[in-house]
């Protein structure tokens, strides 16, 4: 019988096991990410980082609502240069880094790609996707046309695989996954937060200080895991899925649903740093169980034949 | 009601029902909720004034009949905003968090500073509640403001020790000098010490070198409060849910940090001034 493995490669990026943190997830030092990795991550993805250095919005910034968190930080970030020490002690660590990051222009994006590929990351993750701040800085992904830019300006200068991370909050994601794809993206993280509001009965207001958020947690989950379903019909690039994901369970259904791995964010509220080793351990069981030797001889299963 | 997990995190509002000063210049924001006086000395809450930025404060009373209360001392916009509130105003609460101090050894010394006393003062309740007898020291810049001193006195009698700045009230000088001479005196078992983070890494220093055990309440920049955003990180530990506790064992862990630096609302590293 033939060893079960959890080790997957997203177009190059080799993870001991298909589990990551969400950016924006527990992201913003080196010795947290550590502990995210000694947590059973196969890799770790930082906080997404900025040309400049950002203080994120006032509290409150999260929010526990029905079947989820919702937050609007504001990407607070020390900026991406700050980061290259941080980047570099983990890399020095043995531990897979891959390198969130977004900009206000398309310059802006391959600049900060740029100083990231420098301090030697192991993947590029592209935020296009934040709902929190103001449009020229959060919703590029909103449009297939800027998605597929920013995706070519940044592959210009990657030294390591580019994903780009999508948002649930358009009309059709596959417009903006084909976008990303056409325009050299690598793979695809699906999907960042769905944009909601809380507001308060009592005090007659919204709760946020930024008024809209980003909801996370169980409810987001069936929302992401149809958005990849429909992007894995529609690319020939993997997929990373993301929202909603607390047991090993959960990942398994992104699995069959077209992802090759998972991020995990809000569960982390729940689990703590072992979350990430639980849920691969899921995964393996779940493997064993039905006579799979690889995690991908699971990915888009449930498509059918 | 929000079904996945406890409601903790949720939102939740409910009115002041007095405001007073416990010392000079520190303010008293009494409020009832049940969830809070099932929190126990050294946990916190997120309490917002809805005209200003959420905050952290520790639990400076915890009430069985639900009745708790924080002390806020005015140092920045949304402190200066909770401070100008009466009773009959509303305010939003998520919490309690964090881990709180443990109960350990026989005889603990307790080092407060400045608003400190707030959350050790929940602390000697219970420890008196069950029988032990904590030697206080309460430390101010002078005598106006040692927080919550009459409460403490009729707590402590004469295990209640007074230290200022100025000389006006007891020993004349910092809370974390007193504890050194008062370590190299006495015996203790545990010392617990909240406060300004200079005081309280010199109170670390004396405690080492006498080799007792310290649990010290830290403070950093909480954002999320629930373990997610890291912003109140501190090495590998996130101050709002493994802390605001930490043991001497963890301090060392940390020792770069502990009374140096932190990391601003961006993430940067800063140097811890006070």
């Amino acid at each position: 019988m033939s060893q079960l493995s959890l080790a997957v490669s997203i177009a190059g990026l080799k993870l001991r096991n298909p589990t990551m943190n969400a950016a924006g997830v527990l992201g913003i030092s080196a010795p947290l990410l550590r502990r995210v990795y000694d947590g059973g991550a196969g890799a770790v993805v930082t906080k997404s980082l900025g040309g400049a250095q950002r203080m994120g919005h006032s509290n409150p910034t999260l929010v526990s609502v029905e079947g989820g968190a919702l937050n609007a930080m504001g990407l607070p970030n020390p900026g991406a240069e700050y980061f290259v020490e941080m980047i570099r002690e983990l890399k020095g660590e043995g531990v897979p880094v891959v390198a969130s990051f977004f900009g206000g222009t398309i310059e802006e994006f391959r600049e900060v790609a740029s100083v990231l590929s420098e301090a030697g990351v192991d993947a590029l993750e592209v935020n296009v996707s934040c709902p929190n701040v103001a449009e020229e800085l959060g919703m590029l992904g909103a449009d297939p046309v800027n998605t597929e830019k920013v995706t070519e300006a940044v592959k210009e200068v990657a030294r390591s695989p580019v994903i780009v991370k999508l948002s649930p909050n358009v009309t059709d994601i596959c417009e903006i996954a084909v976008a990303a794809e056409r325009g050299g993206a690598d793979a695809i993280t699906a999907v960042n937060t769905l944009k909601g509001l809380a507001v308060d009965a009592d005090l007659r207001k919204p709760i946020l200080t930024n008024v809209t958020g980003g909801l996370s947690g169980p409810a987001l989950k069936p929302v992401a895991l149809r958005c990849v379903w429909e992007i894995y019909e529609a690319v020939e690039i993997p997929i990373i899925g993301c929202g909603g994901i607390s047991s090993g369970r959960d990942a398994v259904e992104y699995l069959l649903s077209g992802a090759t791995a998972v991020q995990i964010g809000t569960a982390a509220m729940d689990g703590g740093f072992d979350v990430f080793g639980e849920i691969a351990e899921g995964i393996g069981g779940y493997l064993s169980e039905n006579g799979f030797k690889g995690v991908k001889e699971i990915v888009g299963l449930a498509h059918g034949g | 009601m929000l079904g996945w997990r406890t409601e903790a995190e949720a939102m939740r509002v409910v009115k002041l029902t007095k405001v007073k000063d416990e010392a000079r210049g520190m303010r008293g924001l009494h409020f009832e909720d049940e969830r809070c006086s099932e929190g126990t000395p050294g946990q916190y809450v997120m309490i917002w004034n809805p005209a200003a930025e959420e905050v952290p404060m520790s639990l400076a009373s915890i009430g069985e009949d639900g009745r708790v209360s924080v002390v806020v001392r005015p140092v920045g916009e949304s402190t200066e905003a909770l401070c100008g509130m009466s009773a009959g105003d509303k305010i939003g609460l998520r919490g309690p968090f964090g881990n709180g101090y443990t109960v350990q050894g026989s005889s603990p010394l307790l080092v407060a500073g400045g608003t400190g006393a707030a959350s050790l003062k929940p602390l000697a309740e219970e420890m008196i509640a069950k029988g032990l007898k904590p030697t206080f020291i309460l430390g101010a810049r002078d005598k106006d403001q040692l927080l919550l001193k009459e409460r403490l006195e009729s707590l402590l009698e004469d295990r209640l020790l007074t230290a200022t700045d100025d000389g006006s009230h007891g020993y004349r000088g910092y809370a974390s000098t007193y504890a050194k001479q008062l370590m190299s005196e006495q015996k203790f078992d545990m010392v617990y010490t909240c406060g300004p983070e200079i005081m309280m890494a010199a109170v670390f220093q004396a405690a080492e070198k006498h080799g007792v055990p310290m649990q010290a309440s830290l403070d950093r920049y909480i954002k999320c409060a629930v373990g997610l955003c890291g912003s109140c990180g501190l090495g590998p530990y996130r101050v709002c849910k493994d802390g605001p506790v930490f043991s001497s064992e963890q301090l060392r862990e940390v020792q770069d940090e502990f009374g140096k630096k932190r990391m601003d609302p961006s993430g940067r590293a800063v140097r811890v001034d006070h």
